[in-house]
């Protein structure tokens, strides 16, 4: 009798199942817009949500693995702007140049991710100016490229895979492609990191690089290929964001800390170590559903950014406080 | 007493760290000096020429005086240049070419740049939010309050008030002796007393810092009041030379990075604890001679802007790769 207590601890309906916040928080926003605003209900409502946010929720889970390894990459939305500048710029107007410009965009970032991870492992250089400074670089080059003025546009094949949908779907009567990008990307970027030795590694990395180099990680080339999954997934936004809102020469700035925000919510601990990618989308989500609302209450563009500087502190500092309260 | 040999390695050896930004400034300016004779234009080697080329940097330079304290201790600010931005719109609005209201429209500048400083410093340091994360999304919120009121110039200076900007004492402007004023009194400050070498002691070792008896939280602080200051000071002399604000002029002139790269090049250490402001005067001086290279030398803007962000990550290279410590 004197053990009463011990049965009662390990009951197996003691406590909730550890779900993340940002889930919650996700079903919370869209049931507030579905109040507000019942079309939103409706498929096309909540499939053109989901298309606006793909090239957002693309990017964060790639921008995460800059993160979990222990860095940031502000250069993301730059590669997303040469993107599409450098796409309109090549395709002329023709349709058929789509199978060699993407493919060539994707070479044109797996070098940038390069040049990222080799500054920051190899000089030493911290990544936060490594990538602002490429951020100006790459600004500059998409000036140059299109001599101040975007020329053209870019083709219908190009644009399919940001602006078309599939449509008589049976339940859902529309499916855009951003939606099946979204999918697809989204799995392998969660396979890569959370079933993989390399994601693993990514881990270990960011939670201690002396440690990690002791275990026989190689931490040079772990970061490296970080940087590099993050510059490839900023070309793949770049080109779901320019199907879908067509050429501009700022198109992709501020993408860079609404990634970092997006994972920040979705619970990704900033300078590495922790991080997970279905949490970091439905990061992006949250966010672009808080953009949604702002919208809906009729409130200005730059209220946006207000929100976002707001939410990116009290996320990092309410992270801080329940690992201080977990004695870690 | 200072010269006494340490019981080092080698004492004889060559410093490099010590004098680096000094051996970068010659660089700079034999490489300068060669340009215009190699060019022909050597009606460019006159002292007035000397002063425009570093009136030039005054806005950077003084932004950069108070960037420096936050990098000492271990901090940095990624807010200056939306607080430029915000003071440069204060200041013209209030004094709304009113002469009287120079004094009123300046208070107030100070105070809000007091108050956001205050803001950093707590959000850093109570909240422990990453230096870094919490400066940005003060910048985010700055920026969204700022271009929630304001989408363009707004208000304008008064006459009197553009001395600051445009009057000279017989050849060299205002502004610069001001500049060069300012950088004095920080040299004071942090060689002389107190909480000067506090900043020291809390870049060096804040935990040896805190144990000694310095109240860290407190210098943290202060440090960071400091740099918000110095950018509304930066803010107030933009507004005197563009004769009126608007919300876009700190982050078109990229104050946040180049301030930080300015104090690095100068040789103080991202990591805190070493370095100076006679370093960081050195380092502004230097950016204004390749600004002034480019110049002579025709550079394309947009090729510019391409260089200026290599520039800028090879100076922090230049330093950071012989460091052994890993980096964020």
């Amino acid at each position: 009798m004197s053990a009463q207590s011990l049965p009662q601890a390990t009951s197996p309906t003691r406590r909730l199942p550890r779900i993340n916040p940002v889930y919650v928080l996700v079903v919370a926003l869209i049931l507030a817009i579905i109040v507000m605003n019942p079309a939103f209900g409706e498929p096309t409502g909540y499939m053109n949500f989901l298309k606006r946010v793909t090239a957002l929720a693309i990017l964060s889970a790639g921008a995460l693995y800059v993160i979990v390894s222990g860095g940031f990459d502000l250069s993301v939305g730059s590669i997303m702007t040469l993107t599409v500048i450098g796409s309109s710029m090549l395709a002329s107007n023709d349709p058929n140049s789509t199978y060699w410009i993407i493919p060539l965009m994707l070479g044109i970032g797996a070098v940038i991710g390069l040049i990222n991870g080799l500054v920051v492992s190899y000089l030493k250089v911290p990544s936060l100016i490594a990538t602002l400074g490429m951020m100006i670089t790459l600004n500059g080059v998409a000036f140059m490229w299109s001599g101040g003025a975007p020329r053209g546009y870019l083709p219908d094949t190009f644009r399919f895979f940001g602006r078309y949908n599939i449509t008589d779907v049976p339940i859902i009567s529309l499916l855009p492609i951003a939606v099946i990008c979204l999918v697809v990307f989204g799995a392998i970027l969660w396979w890569g990191m959370h079933r993989t030795n390399f994601g693993r590694m990514l881990h270990a990395v960011g939670d201690n690089q002396q440690a990690a180099r002791l275990a026989g990680v190689p931490v040079e080339r772990v970061r490296i290929s970080a940087f590099v999954v993050s510059a490839l997934t900023a070309v793949l936004a770049g080109v779901i964001l320019g199907g879908r809102a067509g050429v501009s020469v700022d198109i992709g700035s501020g993408f860079e800390l609404q990634a970092i925000t997006a994972a920040v919510i979705g619970g990704a601990q900033l300078l590495g170590g922790r991080g997970s990618v279905p949490a970091t989308i439905a990061g992006a989500l949250a966010l672009e559903a808080i953009f949604t609302l702002l919208n809906l209450l009729g409130l200005a563009q730059p209220v946006r950014l207000v929100v976002q500087g707001l939410i990116l502190i009290g996320a990092v500092a309410f992270a801080t406080y329940q690992r201080k309260r977990a004695g870690r | 007493m200072t010269d006494m040999p340490l019981p080092a390695k080698n004492p004889r050896r060559f410093r490099f760290e010590r004098h680096a930004s000094t051996i970068l400034l010659l660089a700079s300016v034999a490489l300068y000096i060669a340009l215009i004779i190699i060019m022909g234009q050597t009606r460019f080697l006159t002292l007035e020429n000397l002063v425009a080329i570093l009136s030039r940097s005054i806005t950077l330079g003084i932004t950069a005086i108070g960037q420096t304290f936050a990098i000492l201790v271990a901090s940095i600010d990624l807010s200056v240049a939306s607080v430029i931005s915000a003071s440069a719109v204060v200041t013209s609005v209030v004094m709304n070419g009113n002469p009287a209201m120079m004094m009123p429209a300046v208070l107030a500048v100070l105070a809000l740049g007091a108050v956001v400083g205050l803001l950093n410093g707590l959000v850093i340091t109570k909240l422990e939010v990453n230096p870094l994360i919490a400066t940005l999304g003060m910048s985010l919120i700055i920026q969204g309050v700022l271009s929630y009121y304001y989408n363009n110039f707004a208000g304008n200076v008064p006459v009197e008030f553009q001395i600051f900007a445009y009057g000279t004492l017989g050849i060299v402007p205002f502004s610069l002796i001001f500049m060069f004023v300012l950088a004095g009194c920080a040299w004071f400050v942090l060689r002389f007393s107190r909480f000067g070498s506090d900043v020291y002691s809390v870049g060096g070792n804040k935990d040896a810092a805190r144990l000694a008896g310095i109240k860290t939280d407190r210098v943290v602080i202060r440090a960071h009041v400091i740099c918000s200051l110095c950018a509304a000071i930066a803010g107030i002399y933009l507004a005197s030379r563009l004769r009126s604000g608007a919300p876009w002029i700190g982050a078109e002139g990229v104050y946040d990075l180049e301030s930080i790269a300015v104090v690095v090049i100068g040789g103080t250490v991202l990591a805190g604890g070493r370095g100076g402001i006679w370093g960081t005067m050195a380092g502004v001086i230097i950016f204004s001679l390749i600004d002034s290279i480019f110049n002579v030398a025709g550079v394309d803007a947009f090729v510019k802007q391409v260089l200026r962000g290599i520039i800028i990550v090879a100076a922090v290279a230049f330093y950071a790769a012989r460091s052994k410590r890993p980096v964020a």
